[in-house]
């Protein structure tokens, strides 16, 4: 594939992910290795002059996190791995544990004797079961051949890793919140302090990393630093994975340099769009990205770039929309799944999203009330600022940044052929939502009442 | 152990509106038995309590939990009841209504919606005659909508009983993903 990098990726398909000696024969583990002949204080170090970013969408120093994290007094510690990608429009992480399970496995280990933790844990979703047997036995294999365990490669440093399961909930993606998961509870947000790197699992000081910022901290073990940062631009050192989907004609996961415009990323890795399509929107990281415009794709993917642009990496996820979807269909779409996926802990969150949501549909049937827009941006102003936890807090960017965008969208009379077309087939899917909605309520008595709403 | 078996059709009865009366026993003899190896496997660690409930669902005819094996599994892990259905009810993986032997869903989050979801959505309810959210008269299939479950490379995409199927784009596409899936010979992912 032209413009991709494989640093991160290195190891892809050059090794049976079911068997450990393969992965060893083509130098598995050897960024375990080298940490392993370093002080902690040392291997923080390599890190931090990586300068690699959280990728699970904070984008916080992971030199930084590491270095807090080991500062926090404690002798037992734990590592947990993130691995609950819910923001629709990624799925990197799902590649990095299908074609380079040990690479997770290596990272968490190096995170643990960075931090001086014991224990590491793996949080994977319950849409990625699938995964489950293949990480359990990588887990096993590196078990039983001391790269985990007690006395690691004959050091004195034990780590053992445990496999977690989510069970379909987008908040649990949240630090706190997917720790009250693993503690066995439902998934609603903690209040901070304490912070969970201070009393997080099991009351216990808590390092959580995303899938992608660990398996990369292992590859930057392995290569350097130097190599990392030989990628990317200054502000934005090395290599990304993205998620590339919606409407372009080759979708998938690909790592890529920092600096690489929007453009180039949608022309040349995704294979643009369908003949005869024109672009919509594109939007970033997630359901809780904000979106962008055709006239913003000369952007370049960085950190520094994307901001200033009023745009955010995030998750990673590039969401190409073309002309079919129309922007209110979109924002629709995305409002239906944060009114799903809100936990219903904090008012903002919970009842700003339903509000919003009856907006957007007021819009969609082309009948908004005058102060419509205006409502909704004082209820998104107000979720961002007063929400619990981040779900509340990034739920309304797309809503947000379309207005800014796409002011068009919400002027009455002023809707297009797409969103006439889009109105006819809004009002079918409403008919059939409601009907649905009326059938679950009498035959089922189910708790989740909100589940019809949504179908 | 008994008591489990003998007791829940009054369980259901009176004001307890919220289950529907059992005509039939689920928690049998031997699913007690499989349910407690699960509860083995696990350590009875009341921390994986939601691994527990998810292994446990697969096991379970019609791939629910109903009261009686919530009450069980509290017992078995000292857990009031009411924390297992707070976990129960909250999360999305997890039902407290019954399904089906197969359950079908459809992502319908915004990647499959712009590339086509909702032709998707239309012909799984013409293959299987029946609305998102209902069961067909036979007890096989089940189909519900699910939100986005990565597999956004392959959309619009199914999952059936967990395994991942797409792009499907044409009616013929998702007859021949549920046919694929019998052959497999109706394996969990």
């Amino acid at each position: 594939m032209p413009n991709t990098v494989s640093f991160i990726t290195a190891h892809f398909d050059k090794y049976n992910t079911d068997d450990l000696a393969s992965c060893l024969a083509i130098g598995g583990f050897g960024g375990l290795k080298r940490a392993l002949g370093l002080t902690p204080a040392e291997l923080i170090q390599i890190i931090a002059d990586s300068g690699i970013q959280g990728r699970g969408g904070a984008a916080y120093s992971t030199g930084i996190k590491w270095r807090q994290a080991a500062e926090v007094p404690g002798e037992d510690k734990v590592v947990i791995c993130n691995a609950d990608e819910g923001e629709p429009c990624t799925f990197k992480d799902r590649t990095l544990m299908e074609k380079d399970p040990f690479r997770l496995l290596e990272g968490m280990a190096i995170a643990g004797y960075a931090v001086g933790a014991k224990h590491g844990y793996i949080y994977l979703r319950e849409e990625y079961r699938h995964l489950r047997p293949k990480l359990q036995k990588a887990i096993d294999q590196a078990r039983t051949n001391q790269w985990l365990g007690s006395h690691i490669q004959g050091t004195n440093f034990s780590f053992d890793i445990t496999l977690y399961s989510g069970a379909g909930a987008y908040v649990c993606g949240e630090g706190s919140t997917l720790i009250e998961s693993m503690e066995g509870k439902s998934g609603r947000p903690r209040i901070k302090p304490p912070f969970i790197k201070e009393c997080g699992l099991f009351q216990k000081p808590t390092l959580v990393n995303n899938v992608e910022t660990l398996s990369a901290a292992a590859a930057i073990l392995d290569f350097g630093a130097e190599a990392f940062k030989a990628y990317g631009t200054e502000k934005s050192p090395g290599t990304k994975l993205i998620s590339l989907a919606g409407n372009v004609r080759r979708p998938g996961a690909y790592e890529i340099p920092f600096g690489m415009t929007l453009e180039t990323i949608i022309e040349t890795i995704g294979g643009g769009l369908e003949e005869g399509r024109t672009l919509r929107l594109v939007q970033l990281g997630g359901a809780s990205g904000r979106i962008a415009p055709a006239s913003l794709l000369d952007t370049p993917y960085t950190y520094e770039d994307l901001a200033k642009a009023g745009l955010d990496v995030g998750s990673g996820g590039i969401l190409v929309v073309d002309d079919r979807t129309s922007v209110i269909e979109f924002l629709e779409s995305i409002q239906d799944f944060f009114i799903h996926e809100s936990c219903g802990k904090c008012t903002p969150c919970r009842e700003g999203n339903r509000q919003i949501g009856r907006i957007i549909a007021r819009f969609a049937d082309g009948a908004p009330r005058p102060d419509d827009l205006e409502t909704a941006k004082r209820f998104a102003t107000i979720m961002s600022n007063c929400s619990f936890c981040g779900l509340g807090e990034t739920a309304q960017s797309a809503l947000l940044s379309a207005i800014r965008h796409f002011p068009e969208a919400f002027e009455l009379g002023a809707f297009g052929e797409g969103d006439e077309a889009g109105l006819k087939a809004n009002a079918n899917v409403k008919a059939s939502a409601a009907g649905v909605a009326v059938g679950e309520t009498i035959g089922k008595h189910s708790f989740k009442g909100e589940r019809g709403e949504r179908a | 152990m008994n008591a489990y078996v003998t007791n829940t059709s009054n369980t259901h009865q009176g004001s307890d509106s919220l289950y529907k009366p059992a005509h039939t026993t689920i928690l049998t003899p031997e699913l007690m038995v499989q349910i407690d190896s699960i509860l083995e496997r696990f350590a009875k660690d009341p921390t994986r309590l939601v691994g527990m409930l998810l292994d446990i669902q697969d096991i379970t005819p019609k791939q629910y939990l109903p009261k009686e094996i919530g009450v069980y599994v509290g017992e078995k892990l000292d857990l009031p009841l009411s924390r297992v259905y707070d976990v129960i009810s909250f999360y999305e993986a997890l039902s407290d209504v019954p399904r089906a032997d197969i359950v079908i869903q459809f992502c319908d989050s915004v990647v499959c919606k712009v590339v086509g979801s909702r032709r998707l959505k239309e012909a799984l309810e013409g293959i299987l005659d029946i609305k998102t959210g209902e069961t067909t008269k036979d007890g096989k299939y089940h189909l519900e909508a699910a939100p986005c479950f990565g597999a956004c490379d392959i959309s619009p995409a199914i999952r059936v009983n967990g395994v991942v199927y797409g792009p499907l784009k044409t009616e013929e596409d998702v007859r021949d993903a549920l046919a694929r899936y019998e052959k497999g010979g109706g394996a969990r992912a």
